[in-house]
């Protein structure tokens, strides 16, 4: 058992616990942060995707010794920013959503691509979303998704 | 319990590798579904681990006349950004994993894991990179390809950790990586390529091809690649089919759930005949 200080949504966040343990079980079970899922536990759908220093992570694969003072945004923490309002409505506007589940993933997948290439081509999108798995929408609407919020948001990222 | 270790330089590092025995750990991404366990519970680690992602100073790229010296706590993510690194191991990176995996994996990681099927393997026998291994005492630079000595097996002192990676700044007409897997990213190969050429005048003055998950270690022959130096271009095109009998043995593969021995070796043979063929 350690002490372990980092940013968690904008907030400096201090707790003792076993470092050995993983980012996801930490945001789930010590600070209810649902939103990142576990899907295959294996760093293969990004279901449990959060922003490590403003780039995407499997949180799954995340020890917590690696978080130590660093920043985690999670979908709950973006979904407070503006960013996080012009992805949603694109995604809702393109038919990017359907079962949910992917959704959390999908959208720190996106904003992790935009913050870094504002104005990404359709291969640089299916690059930035590869890492993440939906089972519903056939990927053809969030790549849509994602090309709509980089126009709707132009100048933000 | 297992007991972790986070320190903050490297000299804090070395000396607890010369005192405790310890799994060394960066990224996590191999480490941590290698020694999954069920969720919700800690990390199922066999022994005491080292986090080595903290230590800044093993994070830097850095170059000279000669090589480009690759910190070991690098991710991959970094060393694809970086224009002075080898564009095909840039290239080589892209197709590795996912974005995700990339911002933490690393570099050393890959090889230290020493699978047959390690992407990044390939391009780095291909380049002749080496490895800087170094202990509280001693450090030492060793080829990758003599650094792995078996699958998932290195030549790795308890007390040491791979510090760098060195790649030779290397001259080539044209240089590409392809890999074979089932999707575009997160796959696991089923095979993999590499070939690198220098061409002057129509000569061949450097011909180089490697080839992952078609035996226990990654496939390259210097001894071919010797016969092939010093041809023409066209010279090697007419010659085809008889370079594909050259390498047809060293190519091994075997029979597992991500694909089979006889569609491995027919599509390596087939890189390498398309590699031959885009020579010009």
């Amino acid at each position: 058992m350690m002490k372990i200080n980092f940013k968690l949504n904008d907030q400096i966040v201090e707790i003792t616990t076993d470092p050995n343990r993983r980012l996801l079980d930490l945001l789930r079970e010590d600070f209810n942060l649902t939103g990142p899922k576990e899907g295959c536990g294996e760093g293969e759908c990004g279901a449990c995707a959060v922003l490590l220093n403003h780039e995407i992570v499997n949180s799954c694969c995340t020890p917590l010794a690696n978080v130590i003072d660093q920043e985690i945004v999670t979908i709950e923490g973006f979904s407070k920013t503006k960013r996080y309002e012009v992805i949603k409505d694109a995604f809702a506007k393109m038919g990017g959503v359907q079962c949910g589940f992917c959704t959390p993933g999908m959208i720190i997948a996106t904003e992790s691509l935009l913050n870094k290439n504002p104005h990404p081509t359709d291969y640089e999108i299916k690059i930035g979303l590869s890492g993440n798995l939906c089972r519903c929408t056939g990927y053809n609407l969030i790549v849509e998704a994602v090309k709509e919020a980089a126009k709707a948001g132009e100048g933000i990222w | 319990m297992v007991e972790a270790f986070i320190p903050k330089s490297l000299s804090e590092c070395l000396e607890l590798l010369n005192t405790h025995d310890l799994k060394i750990v960066a990224g996590g991404t191999d480490m941590l579904i290698q020694n999954r366990t069920h969720s919700s519970l800690p990390i199922g680690y066999k022994g005491d681990v080292l986090y080595i992602s903290q230590i800044e100073e093993l994070k830097n790229i850095y170059e000279d006349n000669q090589f480009v010296y690759i910190g070991a706590g690098a991710t991959l993510e970094t060393i694809m950004e970086n224009l002075s690194v080898s564009k095909l191991l840039r290239e080589t990176i892209l197709e590795m994993a996912s974005p995700a995996i990339r911002h933490t994996a690393t570099l050393a990681g890959n090889i230290a894991n020493a699978s047959p099927a390690g992407d990044s393997l390939v391009s780095l026998y291909l380049l002749d990179a080496e490895v800087e291994l170094k202990s509280l005492t001693n450090t030492r630079r060793m080829f990758v390809k003599d650094f792995i000595y078996g699958v998932r097996k290195i030549n790795l002192e308890k007390n040491e950790m791979i510090t760098k990676i060195i790649i030779p700044k290397l001259k080539f007409s044209h240089a590409y990586f392809k890999k074979v897997g089932p999707r575009l990213s997160d796959a696991i190969s089923k095979l993999s390529f590499s070939g690198a050429y220098l061409v002057e005048l129509g000569r061949i003055i450097d011909f180089r091809v490697a080839f992952g998950a078609v035996n226990i270690y990654v496939v390259r022959s210097p001894g071919l690649e010797l016969k092939i130096i010093g041809k023409t271009v066209s010279q090697l095109k007419n010659q085809v089919e008889e370079i594909l009998n050259w390498y047809e043995p060293l190519i091994k593969p075997i029979n597992d759930q991500r694909s089979n021995k006889n569609y491995r070796k027919e599509v390596s043979l087939n890189l390498l005949r398309e590699f031959i063929e885009s020579l010009n």
